[in-house]
């Protein structure tokens, strides 16, 4: 698919005029050698190899361990810009967790008939263990990474609200510490709101969110499916950053009514257990029975109030993107309040008529399947060949209900560092949120992922996608 | 009337356990059916880790088994004072909602021939009296027959088979309703006979939402609804969600389970 002439460029204005957020940065980089600058790029991927960022991509052969793309353009949003984001996210992150206790309490919202009772009694994400029981301090997605894309000067929109687990955090705090090592002079230059606070702020926000069962200084795990998992690297990281344990399911037991992990001096209880497996696999006693990576009994431990599961078991149907497409709605019915950030359009293949538009315009828009993620089973129209469109319309008729469809925005772009200079790219981008009862907290960044290949739109890096460093000016 | 209950589950185990988790539905609560005047629940073998309250409301113990142990002996006992009301549980509610007990499950999806026993009680306006119907019909499809079936044995297979127990009488009663259009649920508990105190198992029975009545009682195994000779431990979706015992093993070895029941007045 070509770049549509009229999306929005981050960086310039028209031919040669530049937007404020860039202006210092682009006489910055005018004034380089551009032999210096390809010189740093490849330092740049050293420094990568070195402390070991790699990414398994799935569906590719042997599952082969790949470096993420780093491009050293940043991306550059200003102080004003970030206030009116995060102020969104906030607002959306706190209806989010009011949706999600409801839906596993007193169910208002669809006693309301606000959201039809199909869209939870049908939902894959929906865990009846959840019913009646409130998790320590009311959380429910301690950790969130919303996907926001932009369109426009005052246009951002969400793509994805990621209250489940959403990864990548760890590329954020390295693109970052890249750029520090490899231009400090930047850094003193432009007034850059720092990201290094995240693992901190992640472990202050966890031990906030301890149960009240537990007496002292909360003692704060790492639960990883382990080294295979294509997000190891991450799990272990955090842990490091955070000076919590890294453990795995068999390192855990249940000792007098808590969860113990195994020490060289005994079993020591943990009070929150940052998880990063998904909730099928997290407890064999409850949930999926063949499970070697879980806790058999944890989510016992877990109603009787004995430990914080982050996230909480069952935030996965704030995900599902037919409740997306009643996002605006569920905000107005939590906060009383209109949704500060847009929604994407989204046609629900459920609805016979949408259905019908959906199959009529096939190759307009972009198709995902309802619980999917990664850019995995998702259909994008315009760049579809007619067989793979044909075969789509198959899938698409076989089980409407599984699907939703959206119109293919005209995402921004950001430059990158071509051999030529610098060259426009697709971006999106995914702030991380922290969320406690102590309140919610924007890391000033994000990771922005770019589509390198020319007028592409697909973002992943599990379909080829790169990644920049977020900067938010502080001004 | 008074019901004394003392209901034993032992393990034994031809390996010494490493580690053993099970988790109990062996705590009957008062409600407008039966008053719980004394019961304890105490282990040997292992310890009870916690107490709580899981999402049907029925309290849950979580026990592990001492490392090393070959047995795993768990005894509940006390007395409940049931109160006869035919059946019927009425509308009570917990925290999940009607709409939650719609829901297929493994052990309870609609076959053919469910699909096929339910036309009636579909269509029925006289709906108590199309379960109680229904209640024979399964009976007389799937007399009482101990060991055709096992804890895992689906509605559908059961009634392809043609024997089974109360659980399986209760998979296919739930799974009918179910497919009527009527919510339905597992409910397990314990069943003075009267000419016994020894009982072969615990019982199970399901419960079936009406309209009018909202929850009511049907024992497929008795042919009748539940009155004061029946105590309820837990309810649940299915047997999975209420089984007194469930529990998961690390190793290898065999295990043999003895239960012993005694129900008497």
């Amino acid at each position: 698919m070509n770049t549509k002439p009229d999306h929005f460029d981050e960086m310039r204005m028209g031919d040669d005029q530049v937007r404020p957020p860039y202006a210092n940065y682009k006489s910055w980089f005018d004034g380089q050698d551009p032999g210096r600058l390809a010189k740093k790029s490849k330092e740049a991927e050293a420094f990568f190899r070195r402390t070991g960022i790699t990414f398994n991509v799935y569906g590719q052969m042997a599952a082969e361990e790949r470096l993420i793309p780093f491009d050293l353009v940043p991306r550059i949003i200003s102080g004003r810009e970030w206030t009116k984001l995060s102020r969104g996210i906030e607002q959306r992150v706190r209806a989010i967790n009011a949706f999600l206790h409801d839906i596993y309490n007193r169910q208002e919202i669809l006693r309301a008939g606000r959201i039809p009772i199909d869209l939870i009694a049908r939902n894959e994400a929906f865990l009846p263990q959840m019913m009646g029981f409130s998790p320590p301090g009311g959380v429910y997605t301690h950790i969130v990474g919303t996907d926001i894309v932009r369109t426009g000067e005052d246009d951002f929109f969400v793509l994805e609200d990621n209250a489940r687990t959403p990864s990548g955090v760890s590329y954020m705090l390295e693109n970052r510490e890249t750029m520090l090592q490899m231009f400090p002079e930047l850094f003193s230059r432009i007034k850059v709101r720092p990201v290094s606070d995240y693992p901190k702020n992640l472990r202050r926000s966890l031990a906030a969110s301890a149960p009240k069962s537990c007496g002292g200084k909360p003692v704060i795990a790492v639960l990883t499916p382990g080294i295979y998992n294509s997000a190891y690297y991450e799990h272990s990281f955090l842990a490091d950053q955070m000076g919590a344990e890294l453990v795995e399911g068999h390192d855990l037991r249940v000792v007098d009514g808590h969860i113990a992990m195994r020490t060289t001096r005994g079993y020591k209880q943990i009070d929150v257990l940052y998880r990063r497996v998904d909730d099928e696999f997290l407890d064999p006693l409850t949930f999926n029975p063949k499970s070697m990576l879980g806790v058999p009994g944890i989510m016992d431990v877990y109603r009787a109030g004995n430990i914080t599961i982050a996230n909480a078991p069952g935030t996965g149907v704030a995900d599902d993107k037919a409740i997306y497409s009643y996002m605006p709605d569920i905000i107005e019915f939590y906060t009383g309040e209109k949704a500060i950030l847009k929604n994407v359009e989204t046609f629900r293949c459920g609805e016979q008529d949408s259905l019908k538009y959906v199959l009529d315009n096939l190759a307009e828009l972009v198709v995902k399947e309802v619980h999917g993620s990664g850019g995995y089973g998702m259909l994008v129209g315009p760049a579809a060949s007619k067989k793979e469109l044909a075969d789509f319309a198959d899938k698409l008729r076989a089980r409407p209900s599984n699907y939703i469809a959206q119109p293919t925005l005209s995402l921004s772009t950001v430059p990158i560092m071509v051999k030529k200079g610098l060259a426009p790219r697709h971006v999106d981008l995914r702030p991380y949120v922290l969320v406690s009862p102590d309140g919610v907290d924007i890391t000033p960044g994000g990771l922005t992922r770019v589509a390198l290949t020319e007028g592409s739109l697909v973002v992943n890096s599990s379909q080829g996608g790169g990644t920049k460093d977020t900067w938010v000016l502080e001004d | 009337m008074d019901l004394h209950i003392s209901h034993t589950t032992r393990y034994a185990y031809d390996t010494p356990v490493s580690y053993a988790l099970q988790r109990l539905h062996l705590r009957p609560q008062s409600n407008i059916m039966q008053t719980v005047l004394d019961w304890t629940v105490t282990v040997d073998g292992g310890v009870i880790e916690l107490t709580c309250e899981d999402h049907h409301g029925n309290v849950i113990d979580l026990v592990n088994t001492d490392r090393g142990a070959t047995e795993l002996t768990v005894t509940a006992s006390g007395t409940v004072r049931t109160h006869d009301r035919a059946g019927v549980m009425g509308k009570v509610y917990g925290a999940a909602p009607l709409w939650h007990f719609m829901q297929d499950t493994a052990l309870t999806k609609p076959s053919k021939d469910i699909r096929a026993l339910a036309r009636p009680l579909k269509s029925a306006t006289d709906t108590l009296g199309a379960c109680h119907a229904l209640s024979a019909q399964i009976l007389a499809a799937v007399p009482y027959l101990i060991g055709q079936t096992y804890t895992n044995t689906t509605a559908d297979q059961a009634l392809t088979g043609g024997a089974g127990v109360c659980q399986d009488h209760a998979h296919i009663m739930i799974a009918v309703a179910r497919y009527a259009g009527f919510p339905a649920r597992y409910v397990s508990g314990y069943l003075k006979l009267d000419d016994r105190i020894d009982q072969d198992a615990s019982h199970a029975w399901a419960e079936v939402h009406l309209p009018t009545l909202g929850w009511v009682g049907f024992d497929v195994s008795n042919g009748i609804s539940p009155d004061e000779r029946y105590a309820r431990l837990a309810i649940g979706c299915d047997a999975s969600d209420a089984a007194p015992v469930k529990g998961m093993r690390l190793g290898d070895g065999d295990e043999s389970l003895i239960v012993t029941l005694q129900v008497q007045q």
